[in-house]
């Protein structure tokens, strides 16, 4: 966290000089320097597309640079695949996850080793891997199936995979991102325990706040180009830290019109649920929505919030209960009907099912109007119409992309979020369905994305925010409805944080302390 | 603890240098896909020479001999096109269903199917001898689409409704479509004991370019038939449909993310059993074009396995509709020398080799080999 004086004088561990990396269309890192003192947490800020991932891709070998040359202790690394980078001791857990989810957490680590040579002798590797998490603070079951596990157990294999092929340098790519707050708790704890012991770190994020906790230095890309290069944290602030990222000031307080909420549009009564594995998810969860309000869901991942949204869009069954909208019921009814009433959802997994990822920005854009004027005519899909429709979108929303036929698994995280952002919001919905909208965004988008959010609710449109951020859910909501273990805790309106936090550990509203009647209209 | 990766087995005799196969983090270059294409179709003829070289041939002169017996002259052209103008049909039949992910291998039954339903019109018949060609045509492609198109609704039914694999199915239902096809030219329309219905009348043919040969004495002799134009025409069809249509766009993205389709509210079942249609359908055209413009009865042996080349065929154009015209032109090629040169069986040979070599491609789109010297590592 401070950063202590004999980092400095030591030879830097990684040092990157000069790389140059170029795409079709784009110059994703240009005669960029880096370097990684021993036993330090550097964290890597920059805009959505800048090239944090690209650079760090580059260090772990996936990618080759055109252009430049990489030390790791003073020694020349020349690396051409992960497996050349981690016998340099370089190791990248990635922005989006690469496990085999039909297999278990011992054979994903194990995956791609020489180690067992002949017969996989599972018990015992078991072992040795349950001790080695055990070690690390890094909880994980190692016969589980990934499919079994939550994101932030997911996370945690990735990290062990990369530990146990003797990472002395590791890069995390938003590692944050996709973690709830006391999961987020843990990984900096985990993270401070590896520094510790003598490794260090690079940490990509968006969320400047634990980029201030946790780390020694920062470097900042902008463009492709470094806009400030180790940079001491101590002393610097969250504006600071902005501002060289984005080049302008960045208003953290987002500036909320009154608006008197209108009619009744969303009604859920007394949902109940099954998840994936067919555990019980909702327990009778209830709340509703009106015109020209953004109303959070607050609960810590896994309470069942995913599968409300989808409930209501219609992407799950509920096995009891309604869903009412506007006055019609649409409880159990095909996705489609959900659409054409003007629901949209910004949906939790957006590589999975938020994206099409061999298709285009124009193709993935028009998901949702494709079947509508002026897009299609009849049967016919107007391609110009669709692809003036998409230029439009990548301009308004700033999409870094060359072109807008380019596919969209080539985007950059935050710029394959505002492909979705764009496609849900433009719809003018008079529902909308946010789960985590701004996540995986840079600050200066994250801005964008809450003013386009109000605008939406000063329009008329009922938004349900679905989020783990507090902060956010604070800044935006008009009132807060806390869930836990699929059931709704409670409903407030003040801004009292203690209060939220009880009800999201499982405290119901009407057994806290001082309890308080919540006028809402 | 850092172990080195897998290695090649190169590796392990002692070579003063090694090879090293690895994923693609990066798109491979455009123009890579369609070179190693082409780069498979040169090393299955170097490997096809080889062999008929090591059984004593002259790989020079078969080579010669095939591109004599398929484009040597207008006569012979004429005749590959008629080899072309069913794969072109089964190839645009699996093009679209493999676009949808449907493994529709199938295609060969839906051809028998469509081709006993453009006879049943005339042999039941539906319709007096003398009907004019201008309505016996269109109805017996009708039928033969009709037909076609429910040997495609069974499986792809099964598969909507009961999540049986359509590989499974469709491979059953060859079965059952050629032992279909069998008793009826057996049983119940066996011309005079043999295995075969009886001579449509000409009312029932296809016009062939030959037939305008009166006016254009050019014309004489070449076989080539209006499936030709009707297999084009079904090619920019289906290509409209995939890229210009509401439904292709659907297809399309079910076939490259069936959850975000599902998110996107477009119904994967519905499409399932209308894509087998349509897939089914294209198949059982071709079935219908060759009994009523080459054949003109029902008979047995009227596919060399033209549903099964068609996979090929399709796979080879990437499934793009026009490429898939280009690549039934060669194949039509090969599967007319097979009928041309001796030993016959090298032509299906190549085709298999081919094939192999498609696949072994692909495995370059998806890793890069990189060689290096001893002691690099
Ligand atoms: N494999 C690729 N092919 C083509 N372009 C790519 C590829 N990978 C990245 N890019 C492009 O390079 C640029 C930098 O991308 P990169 O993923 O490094 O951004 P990033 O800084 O990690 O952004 P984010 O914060 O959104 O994750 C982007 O414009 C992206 O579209
Ligand atoms: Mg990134």
């Amino acid at each position: 966290m401070i950063e202590s004086p004999q980092n400095q004088v030591k030879e830097p561990v990684v040092q990157m000089r000069g790389i140059v990396k170029r795409f079709p269309g784009v110059l994703a890192n240009d005669h960029v320097d880096f370097s990684l003192a021993d036993g330090e947490i550097h964290a890597l800020l920059g805009e959505n597309g800048a090239g944090k991932s690209t650079l760090m891709n580059i260090l772990c070998g996936l990618y080759r640079q055109d252009a430049g040359t990489i030390l790791v202790d003073g020694r020349l690394a020349d690396f051409y695949s992960p497996k050349d980078a981690i016998k340099f001791g370089i190791g990248m857990v990635h922005q989006h996850f690469m496990l085999v989810p039909s297999q278990t957490v011992t054979e994903n680590i194990l995956l791609g080793l020489d180690k067992p040579r002949f017969r996989l002798n599972l018990r015992h590797y078991d072992q040795e891997i349950a001790q080695f998490s055990e070690r690390f603070g890094l909880k994980v079951d190692p016969s589980a199936k990934i499919w079994q596990l939550s994101v932030g157990e997911q996370q945690r294999v990735e990290i062990l995979k990369m530990l146990y092929r003797g990472a002395r340098v590791l890069i995390m790519d938003e590692p944050t991102a996709v973690l709830a707050p006391t999961e987020i708790e843990e990984l900096l704890q985990t993270m401070r325990m590896m520094v510790s012991e003598g490794r260090s770190i690079i940490f990509i994020s968006h969320k400047l706040q634990e980029v201030m906790d946790i780390s020694d230095r920062v470097t900042v890309l902008q463009r492709g180009k470094v806009t400030a290069a180790g940079l001491p944290v101590a002393g610097a602030s969250r504006q600071d830290l902005a501002r060289l990222m984005v080049g302008r000031d960045v208003i953290f307080h987002v500036e909320k019109a009154k608006v008197q909420p209108g009619e009744m549009m969303l009604e859920v009564q007394d949902i109940w649920a099954e998840n994936d594995k067919g555990l019980k998810a909702l327990r009778g969860a209830s709340l509703n929505l009106r015109a020209g309000e953004i109303v959070g869901l607050a609960g810590v991942a896994g309470n069942g919030q995913s599968e409300l949204a989808e409930v209501i869009t219609g992407l799950r069954k509920s096995t009891r209960g309604k869903v009412i909208l506007h006055g019609v019921e649409i409880t159990n009814q095909p996705v489609s009907t959900g659409i054409r009433a003007g629901v949209s959802h910004i949906p939790e997994d957006r590589t999975h099912v938020g994206t099409a990822p061999n298709l285009s920005i124009t193709d993935n854009v028009i998901m949702k109007s494709y079947n509508r004027e002026p897009l299609s005519h009849g049967w016919v899909l107007n391609m110009f119409a669709a692809d003036r429709f998409a230029k439009g979108l990548k301009d308004q929303y700033e999409i870094v992309v060359p072109s807008t036929s380019t596919p969209v698994r080539l985007l950059s995280g935050g710029n394959l979020q505002r492909v979705i952002l764009a496609r849900e919001i433009s719809s003018q919905p008079a529902i909308m369905i946010a789960v985590q909208p701004t996540r995986g965004l840079d600050v200066g988008a994250i801005e964008g994305v809450q003013k386009l959010l109000l605008a939406q609710r000063e329009a008329g449109a009922a938004i349900l925010l679905i989020s783990e951020e507090l902060e956010e859910l604070l800044a935006l909501s008009d009132r807060i409805y806390v869930i836990y273990g699929g059931e709704i805790m409670g409903e407030t309106a003040d801004q009292d944080i203690d209060r939220l936090g009880m009800m999201m550990t499982g405290t119901r509203m009407e057994d806290l302390a001082k309890p308080e009647e919540v006028n809402h209209g | 603890m850092a172990e080195p990766g897998v290695k090649s087995p190169l590796q392990k005799i002692r070579l003063p240098f090694s090879v090293r196969f690895e994923l693609r983090a990066t798109e491979p270059p455009k123009w890579l896909s369609p070179l190693l294409s082409f780069g498979a179709v040169v090393l299955a003829l170097l490997l096809g020479a080889i062999v008929i070289a090591l059984v004593g041939g002259d790989p020079w002169r078969s080579y010669a001999h095939i591109a004599n017996a398929s484009f040597g002259s207008l006569g012979v052209f004429s005749d590959t096109i008629v080899k072309a103008i069913p794969l072109i049909f089964v190839g645009l039949a699996c093009s679209i269903a493999f676009r949808m992910k449907l493994w529709n291998i199938g295609a060969e039954g839906q051809f028998f199917l469509g081709a006993w339903g453009a006879s049943a019109v005339v042999l039941i018949p539906l319709i007096s001898e003398d009907t004019s060609r201008w309505i016996t045509i269109p109805m017996m492609i009708i039928a033969g689409m009709a037909c076609g198109a429910l040997w495609g609704l069974i499986p792809g039914l099964l598969k909507a409704k009961f999540k049986v694999n359509e590989i499974i199915s469709t491979l059953m239902l060859n079965y059952i479509a050629v032992a279909w096809n069998n008793f009826f030219i057996f049983a119940i329309w066996t011309e005079g004991g043999f295995q075969m219905s009886k001579m449509f009348s000409k009312n029932a043919w296809l016009p062939r370019l030959t037939d305008f040969s009166k006016e254009v004495p050019a014309l004489r002799g070449l076989t080539t038939h209006f499936g030709l134009i009707l297999a084009l025409i079904a090619a920019v069809v289906v290509w409209f449909i995939l890229y210009r249509s509401r439904w292709g766009y659907e297809i399309r993205l079910i076939g490259d993310n069936p959850k975000a389709a599902n998110y996107a509210g477009i119904s994967i079942t519905r499409n399932t059993v209308l894509v087998m249609m349509l897939s089914g359908a294209l198949a059982g055209l071709a079935g219908m074009s060759e009994i009523t413009g080459v054949v003109h009865r029902l008979q047995g042996a009227i596919s060399p396995g033209y549903g099964f080349t068609g996979i090929i065929v399709a796979w080879l154009a990437k499934l793009n509709p026009f490429v898939v015209v280009f690549v039934s032109v060669l194949f039509g090629a090969l599967i007319l020398a097979g009928r041309e040169i001796q030993p016959s069986g090298i032509p299906k040979m190549i085709q298999g080799i081919i094939l192999v070599c498609l696949i072994a491609t692909d495995f370059f789109l998806r890793y890069r080999v990189r060689i290096m010297r001893r002691g690099e590592e």
